[in-house]
């Protein structure tokens, strides 16, 4: 078979390759050689990249520079400078106990959806169950379906049962996308353990419980780390659903920010607004400088091979 | 095996082997693991669907009296209400442009970043960003800086490009940018990955073989990379369809940005009729799912299989 078809192949293959090359590439290249002027296609997404860098860039220093401005109407830069809209917002809106609701709920939220979802991933990655597919499904509908389509019905049903407005309430609806979200981010990183260590520790005669004690957890740290921190960013930034139960003794920054910021006849300064939204900027940041030292986020989906510099 | 096994078997307890039939099918006592969520799933989710699904059908008497139709007449004031009907193009006229092009301006840059060079880690911390700022600031953000009195007009009059400051915020532009600043970091954050799950080998392969980057694109890379778009764009189309905060805060609420979610939030919010709310919202669910199915089905012609490069 090989001799066959080789002969007939190769000729053909020495022929189009140096053709192809040459016609396409404008000149004798050697294959690895890169040409020095940049091609259309890298200047257009170096112009799209820079445009949506000045925007970027322009809206967190306006918003940076405003919420330390004095008065700042129709000039390049406010006249004075000061930090009194810091104290103003702390003092105003009373930052501290947002602040703190704001972790509470976060850190509740991840807490609960860890434990709950944490064992459902385990097992969706390692048994095959006759209405796995309902399962499964059941668990996706909350992340592909809007907050808003299960969150006005969920928030009458809380407010039937007298739950409006409270914190629990809050830490409930925050759940719901957070256990499947959980689940969705668990499930790869349990696959990746091979099964033959649990059995190892089972013949060991070690129990069920003192497998997921000893030997999984430990070894599922950097998959818990991953689904916490996704749920503690989502959580801390979820509008929607903490918005709709959420009353003025449970709301977070977001929802306080937003409330703020459409109070009836623009009550509230701008620059307080602006020191507000640079607090909850600070808050997410430091959130995510710390998740990004643990986890790399190009990895959530498939395992990253290094490419070579081609 | 063996007949002295089976006779071991059948000899134990019937409830014993009722249990190993049923771990057979993969029914044991894992499976009690799955009850917290499941539990948690049918109090929190299905329960409150089903409940507001039930609610739809419950009209206020001002609804059936304005719109007739019994217990349909939620959906008929959907459908005939052009207040409220209209509300679905608008949603869709900004939520399809904008995820269609946070997915398509992605992939250059996701092509650009994958390779390494000076500042690589710069460029995507800064692309992910616009994560930690959060609807409300973006949307303070835009009011301040491409505002009629922002440093954008500013600058753009100084070098006189243009005589009358631009309106970009408080109308349908305000909220593309907005969705356009928290989606792309998103789209890139998952086509970048997607990206890395393909094995550089198949390119260098194809490069051998004397296919040009053009080539080496389409008929290479984006066959495998196609299934991985469609699932970003389904993700940015949710993200943009349910956009709420910023509609309303730079976007033009009374008029070309009064989409779906709004118009729930007020009927649930300010006019206290919850079944008319409900009703909004889950014909926004449906109107979802129909997009995301289309899309779906597309991608179900679409290769399937390894791509060489995970695990």
């Amino acid at each position: 078979m090989a001799t066959l078809t080789a002969p007939r192949r190769t000729p053909g293959a020495n022929v189009s390759l140096p053709q192809t090359r040459n016609k396409k590439r404008g000149g004798a290249r050697a294959p690895g050689e890169r040409s020095l002027i940049a091609s259309p296609t890298t200047w257009f997404v170096w112009a799209g990249a820079a445009a949506f860098f000045i925007f970027l860039i322009g809206i967190l220093v306006s918003v940076v520079v405003d919420s330390l401005g004095k008065p700042w109407f129709d000039t390049w830069l406010p006249e004075n400078f000061t930090t009194g809209w810091y104290q103003g917002a702390w003092t105003q809106f009373d930052l501290t106990h947002i602040i703190g609701v704001t972790l509470i709920v976060a850190a509740s939220v991840v807490v609960l959806s860890v434990l709950i979802g944490g064992p459902a991933s385990y097992v969706l990655a390692r048994s095959d169950f006759p209405g796995k597919q309902l399962i499964m499904a059941l668990f996706l509908l909350p992340i592909v379906i809007p907050p808003i389509t299960y969150g006005i019905p969920l928030a009458t049903v809380m407010f039937n049962f007298g739950l409006g407005r409270t914190l629990l309430a809050v830490i409930l609806v925050n759940l719901v996308p957070s256990v499947p979200f959980v689940i969705v981010t668990m499930t790869p990183f349990i696959e990746q353990i091979s099964p033959s260590i649990e059995n190892a520790a089972r013949m060991c005669g070690a129990s069920m419980g003192q497998v997921f004690a000893r030997v999984l957890t430990p070894l599922l740290i950097p998959g818990i780390l991953a689904a916490s921190i996704l749920v503690l960013v989502r959580t801390v930034g979820m509008f929607d659903l903490t918005f709709l139960v959420s009353g003025p003794e449970s709301e977070t920054l977001v929802v306080a920010l937003y409330r703020a910021m459409t109070s009836s006849g623009g009550a509230t300064p701008r620059a307080l607004i602006s020191a507000m939204s640079v607090v909850y900027t600070a808050m997410m940041l430091v959130i995510l400088v710390v998740a990004l030292r643990f986890i790399n986020p190009t990895q959530l989906v498939a395992q990253v091979k290094e490419v070579r510099d081609d | 095996m063996s007949a002295p096994t089976i006779g071991r078997l059948k000899a134990t307890k019937s409830t014993a082997s009722l249990q190993h039939r049923l771990a057979e099918h993969g029914i044991d006592k894992k499976l009690l693991m799955l009850l917290p969520a499941v539990v948690f799933a049918v109090a929190l989710f299905l329960y409150p669907f089903a409940y507001g699904i039930g609610l739809t059908f419950q009209p206020l008497s001002v609804t059936q009296q304005r719109w007739g139709g019994g217990i349909f007449a939620n959906y008929v004031a959907f459908f005939k209400d052009s207040f409220v009907f209209d509300s679905v193009w608008i949603t869709m006229r900004l939520a399809l442009p904008a995820a269609l092009f946070n997915v398509l301006i992605s992939i250059p840059i996701a092509f650009k970043l994958r390779r390494k060079f000076h500042g690589k880690r710069f460029m995507s911390s800064l692309l992910v960003l616009p994560i930690t700022l959060g609807t409300v600031l973006t949307a303070q953000g835009l009011l301040i800086f491409a505002g009629r009195q922002g440093w954008l007009n500013r600058f753009l009059i100084q070098i006189g490009l243009i005589d009358q400051p631009l309106t970009l915020v408080n109308n349908y532009l305000g909220v593309f940018f907005s969705l356009i600043i928290s989606g792309l970091p998103f789209a890139y954050l998952l086509i970048s990955s997607y990206l890395s799950g393909i094995d550089p080998a198949l390119e260098a392969a194809a490069r051998t073989l004397g296919a040009d980057w053009k080539q080496r694109f389409r008929r290479v890379v984006l066959p495998l990379l196609a299934p991985g778009l469609a699932t970003t764009f389904i993700l940015t189309f949710v993200l943009a369809f349910s956009v709420f905060p910023s509609a309303r805060l730079v976007g033009d609420p009374g008029g070309a940005t009064r989409v779906m979610a709004l118009m729930a939030y007020r009927a649930f919010g300010e006019q206290i009729d919850y079944s008319m709310a409900s009703t909004i919202a889950i014909m926004m669910g449906l109107i979802e799912l129909v997009v995301i199915a289309v899309v779906l089905l597309w991608r179900s012609f679409l290769y399937k299989g390894s791509t060489g490069g995970k695990g």
